[in-house]
């Protein structure tokens, strides 16, 4: 026990010393040594040499490697992001607890992008270039993502980025482990169309790029592969907004068979209060989101919404092996009262996938990763298995849920197969 | 208040060079190239508050909405930046080539009208100016005119702001909506994302700088910039001598725009994208209490407002990010409760004086011995 | 879009609309009624005014929860409970407020506007803090929920109608306080000269810390009963600002008439227009008249004739 205690000793004192490159070579030679025979765990004695795994100059030592956490821990998104701060701290503990990536702990510097893009890219960049980051879980709002891109192209980093966004992007340098607008909007569709007989379409969005796009595919795929279906109205609020009375009216009017929502944040909020205010009863009126997880439902009230319908890839109520144990190790770290939502699991994805590249690649090198990407499997996601697509987008399930009084989701129905990441999709654009 | 003659008294020109000093030798000689470029991005705050400076401290109109002259400035210049970086070659993918992304995105198939004149360099950097020009003067004409001020004024101006965001956001087809306009690239083929045209951007944007100091603070000294004074004071006795004072609230309030504009503009350049989130209310205020924090009299005050409070912002944040909304909402209350003229009138109120005392310890003596031999003399 | 539609349709719909807009008249009377009397009989300038409401939200969440947890049965009466003590939170934080910071600036209007923008970002960090970031969802009592079935196709919002009574009866007892009581008469002789009304014995000091408190107070049910149709957040309180100054500077500013017939003016024509268009087509088209407006008209709707 205590020669393992020196060794570790011995090695943290050689991250600090790497300042000049013949000092770092010096005590490289010198910590191989012990590191190599007095660390007991087999995944350490197993480590390949830094030199190999790291030709670019990247945060990793013999026993440590250093990734960023980029989200918002204050401003007005701080709501969303927590959830998946949370799940990827989560990530990162479990991954060391069972021994690390190729033999090292993973240790992480966590920056915060305040809601604020320029921020956001500001922070990006001292992550890549003064932490000097093997990779990077974050961001959350496609604005932010925006914003980071082209630091991460120029820089070379790689970023895993959760959210469900709007697609029509692709990058060496970036893992998509949310889906695209198609995975979680077709499938859903058919879906509803199949299921509920539905004609007629209300699509109601918060008015930014992500519900746009959304409401686009799916007036799309409404009207051009749903048979008799058309699309009745087409609405758009500003962020934040909080009247909906009008509207509502206008439902009532159209009686649509389906009110497609993609409202977000505090609207969500307004929206399903005035809605069932309205004598609007969701257990009749068939309602489909794709906005809302079970962190939304959280301040909405699980009683104004249950009864609706969500399309997404996972719901803290899925009964597999693999999200029990999820759900469980989160809340022990956590609190029994967090709830998971679909981004927070997605958020969970990131480090493994990660790990599991950087050990298929044998390196931790950007662009090895980045080429390794394509083809890596995560069977023990919590949504069930997971693979990453040439395009860096993901192939996972499409699931729809209803929601329920208590706030979580009631699994309603899965494709049968994995569906495609498809980020430009033919004649939807 | 005695008028000097001279362009700067001792104490402006003390003031200034230290500045130049600060600004061209020590800061870029100090900081790393990361560090440089978040002054930089600083600095273009600095350009708003000068602006201020001279309509709200001069000329007690308080505006609260400069975001919207930034962010005019600002779109203007990366909307030059985007068409250069959309060229035919950079998106072939696109359904229609040659048009900025969230065009194509949104089913947009050629450039619009109002984006042609951006091809053209010259022509952006007079839209720059005249497109927030012109617009501060339709408001500026529109509420002077009628005699709105004050309070009234402030808080039209924040209707704007709102307005000009909602705009923005839900045009994404025209305007890149939410995500603003990003992945600029470069400048006439000059990639203006490297360090080394961070640096040069840095200077670049010191030395438009320091043209708004000069250009200010000779608005400030001549006869312009006393009866601005005289019509913060006493509006009506100005009116009643006979001046315009609609004309001189209008000038004010249009250059304050104009300062704006550049501020933005180089914003865009240094930042490298340009989004809604800089035109909106929020963005407005804090700009106005940088330069409340600064001092609102002072034109270096607002330079050093913005450097410090952002300073304070990126270094708080970074390492409490819980106490740093506390630490900026104190900050605005003990400034305006306690210290009204900002910075600068600590400076003048605890500083200087106990400078000159220092400096000037036997410079009295000097004078006196002067002044007595000069009175003496004719008695010898 | 009318043709395919019956006559009876259309009615209803109309009705309902009608009501939609009413109740988003009430929305911004409440919201601007306690802003008035600061902004217009005080002309301080409170930028913080929504962080009061949101207090007051959060003062009936935890009302709700503590309800729930300890007195079940009280539950369908609670929201009563609730936004009294709305009122009294909201109330004597503002009179600690008016007695810290505000009773400094008064010669100062336009500095009132960044003190107490300073002290929003304070508040809602502290919100943050105490309550979390995430929204809390207030529970309603049954009652307070669904709709009354007026006609066949005409379905009426209870909480609308919730709101439209407080707004009516909080307008009376504002009314009243103002114009007919004593201390109200001593509220408008300090508006109208603060010297004068100190010399014939008026504690003008007391009158201003009760004229922000009760400032205050409204707000804080204001946000009390916008929890039934909002969101309660750290931030949610700066979604209100600038609508609830546009209807105070657009009735006029030292008007309470004027505050109701522009709150009236405004919420039919975003209503209508609504319902005609995009959400936010609507939103930037009333923004945009009303500026245009208070650009020709620069005084309101209702103003008092001073000429300045």
């Amino acid at each position: 026990m205590s020669s393992n205690k020196s060794g570790v000793l011995m090695s943290d004192e050689t991250n600090k010393g790497l300042n000049s490159p013949f000092r770092r070579k010096l005590l490289m030679g010198m910590a191989a040594l012990p590191a190599m025979t007095m660390l007991p765990k087999a995944s350490f004695a197993q480590a390949p040499a830094t030199s190999a795994v790291n030709t670019t100059g990247l945060a990793v030592t013999d026993t440590e490697v250093t990734v960023g956490i980029l989200h918002s821990v204050t401003g007005t998104m701080a709501i969303s992001e927590t959830g998946s701060v949370q799940a990827e701290k989560l990530a990162i503990e479990q991954i060391n607890a069972s021994g690390g990536v190729l033999g090292r702990k993973i240790k992480f510097i966590q920056e915060d992008g305040a809601s604020d893009w320029p921020t956001f890219a500001e922070k990006a960049k001292k992550l890549l270039v003064n932490d000097k980051c093997a990779a990077v879980m974050g961001c959350w709002t496609s604005a932010s993502r925006k914003a980071v891109l082209p630091v991460f192209e120029q820089y070379n980093g790689m970023l895993y980025y959760p959210t469900f966004y709007e697609g029509l992007e692709q990058s060496k340098n970036v893992i998509y482990t949310g889906q695209e607008a198609t995975q979680q909007i077709i499938a859903g569709l058919d879906w509803v169309q199949k299921t509920k007989g539905a004609k007629t379409f209300y699509l109601l969005g918060s008015d930014y790029i992500w519900p746009r796009t959304s409401n686009k595919i799916a007036r799309k795929h409404i009207e051009g592969h749903l048979k008799d279906s058309k699309v009745v109205g087409e609405e758009y609020f500003p962020l934040g907004s909080t009247q909906f009375n009008s509207v509502i009216n206008k439902i009532k009017l159209t009686k649509p068979d389906v009110i497609y929502a993609i409202i977000v944040g505090g609207s969500n909020v307004a929206f399903y209060k005035q809605l069932k205010a309205a004598g609007i009863d969701l257990s009749k009126q068939t309602l489909l989101t794709i906005s809302v997880t079970e962190d939304e439902i959280d301040g909405i009230g699980g009683e104004n919404i249950a009864g609706a319908f969500a399309c997404m890839k996972y719901f803290q109520s899925l009964d597999n092996p693999n999200n029990k144990a999820f759900v469980s190790a989160f809340k022990k770290m956590w609190g029994e009262k967090t709830v998971i939502g679909d981004v927070t699991q997605a958020a969970y994805l990131g480090p493994w996938l990660w790990k599991l590249t950087v050990e298929k690649a044998g390196s931790f090198d950007i662009d090895k990763v980045a080429a390794a990407s394509p083809g890596v499997e995560f069977k023990g996601a919590p949504e069930g298995y997971v693979r990453i697509h040439e395009n860096h987008h993901l192939w996972s399930k499409t699931r729809v849920g209803k929601a329920k009084a208590d706030g979580q989701y009631e699994l309603i129905y899965e494709t049968a197969d994995l569906v495609e990441p498809d980020p430009f999709p033919k004649g939807y654009q | 208040m005695i008028i000097n003659s001279r362009f700067f008294n001792r104490s402006e020109l003390i003031g200034f060079v230290s500045l130049a000093v600060l600004l061209f030798l020590i800061l870029p000689l100090s900081l790393d190239i990361f560090r440089l470029n978040l002054v930089a991005k600083y600095l273009t705050y600095a350009f708003v508050g000068i602006g201020l400076v001279l309509c709200w401290g001069y000329g007690g109109i308080l505006s609260l909405g400069q975001g919207v002259f930034f962010g005019l400035g600002g779109y203007c210049m990366a909307m030059f930046l985007k068409l250069e970086a959309s060229s035919v070659a950079n998106t072939k993918i696109q359904s229609t080539p040659g048009i900025p992304d969230f065009m194509d995105w949104n089913q947009l198939t050629a450039v619009p009208m109002f984006w042609k004149p951006f091809y053209s360099f010259p022509l952006t950097v007079l839209a720059i100016i005249i497109v927030p020009g012109i617009f501060a003067f339709i408001i500026g004409a529109a509420m002077f005119k009628r005699r709105v001020g004050g309070v009234y004024f402030a808080i039209i101006t924040q209707a704007i702001a709102a307005i000009l965001t909602i705009l923005i956001v839900g045009q994404q087809g025209y305007t890149g909506g939410i995500n603003g306009i990003t992945d600029l690239r470069t400048l006439y083929g000059w990639d203006i994302r490297t360090d080394h045209a961070k640096f040069i951007l840095y200077f670049v944007e010191v030395v438009l700088l320091f043209g708004c100091i000069i250009a200010a603070q000779f608005i400030r000294l001549t006869k312009l910039g006393r009866i601005l004074v005289a019509m913060r004071e006493q509006e009506d006795r100005v009116r009643f001598s006979g001046y315009s004072v609609a004309n001189f609230k209008i000038f004010a309030f249009c250059a304050a725009a104009i300062f704006a504009a550049v501020g933005g503009a180089m914003f865009t350049l240094e930042v490298g994208f340009m989004s809604p989130s800089f035109v909106g209310i929020v963005p407005s205020i804090e700009m106005v209490i940088y330069t409340a924090v600064g001092g609102r009299m002072s034109i270096f005050g607002a330079v050093y407002g913005s450097l410090l409070v952002n300073f304070a912002k990126t270094m708080l944040s970074e390492s409490f990010p819980q106490l740093w909304l506390f630490g900026l909402g104190g900050l605005f209350i003990a400034v305006v409760l306690a210290f009204p003229s900002g910075l600068s009138g600590i400076w003048a109120d605890y500083v200087q004086p106990r400078i000159d005392r220092l400096l000037s310890s036997r410079k009295p003596k000097a004078a006196w011995t002067e002044s007595s031999v000069a009175d003496g003399a004719p008695a010898e | 879009m009318f043709g395919d539609y019956s006559l009876g349709d259309l009615g209803a719909i109309l009705a309902m609309q009608g009501f939609a807009g009413l109740i988003l008249f009430s929305v911004y009377v409440l919201m601007a009624l306690g802003l008035a009397i600061i902004f217009g009989q005080m002309g301080v300038i409170n930028m913080a005014h929504g962080e009061f409401m949101i207090l007051g939200a959060y003062v009936t969440w935890m009302t709700s929860t503590t309800v729930q947890h300890y007195a079940p049965w009280l539950f369908p009466g609670y929201f009563f409970i609730a936004m009294t003590l709305a009122f009294i939170a909201s109330g004597s934080l503002g009179m600690l407020v008016e007695w810290a910071m505000i009773r400094h600036l008064y010669r100062r209007p336009l500095d009132t506007l960044l003190a107490t923008w300073g002290l929003s970002l304070i508040l809602q960090q502290a919100y943050r803090s105490v309550f979390g970031a995430r929204e809390v969802g207030v529970e309603l009592p049954d009652w307070m929920m669904g709709s009354w079935q007026a006609t066949d196709s005409i379905q009426i919002p209870i909480n609308g109608m919730f709101v439209m009574a407080l707004t009516i009866l909080i307008t009376i007892a504002v009314s009243y306080v103002l114009f007919w009581s004593s201390w109200g008469k001593q509220v408008r002789a300090v508006v109208q000269n603060r010297v004068m009304a100190g010399a014939v014995g008026i504690n003008t000091e007391k009158v201003d810390r009760y004229t922000f408190g009760l400032g205050c107070g409204i707000a804080g049910i204001a946000g009390s009963a916008f929890t039934m149709i909002g969101s309660t957040g750290p931030t949610a309180g700066q979604l209100y600002i600038v609508d609830t100054f546009l209807v105070v500077v657009f009735g006029g500013a030292a008007s309470l008439l004027g505050t109701i017939a522009s709150a009236f003016s405004i919420s039919q024509t975003q209503s209508t227009l609504e319902f005609f268009m995009s959400g936010s087509m609507a939103k930037v088209i009333t923004l945009l008249t009303i500026v245009a407006i208070l650009m020709m008209r620069p005084q309101g709707l209702f103003a008092l004739k001073v000429r300045k």
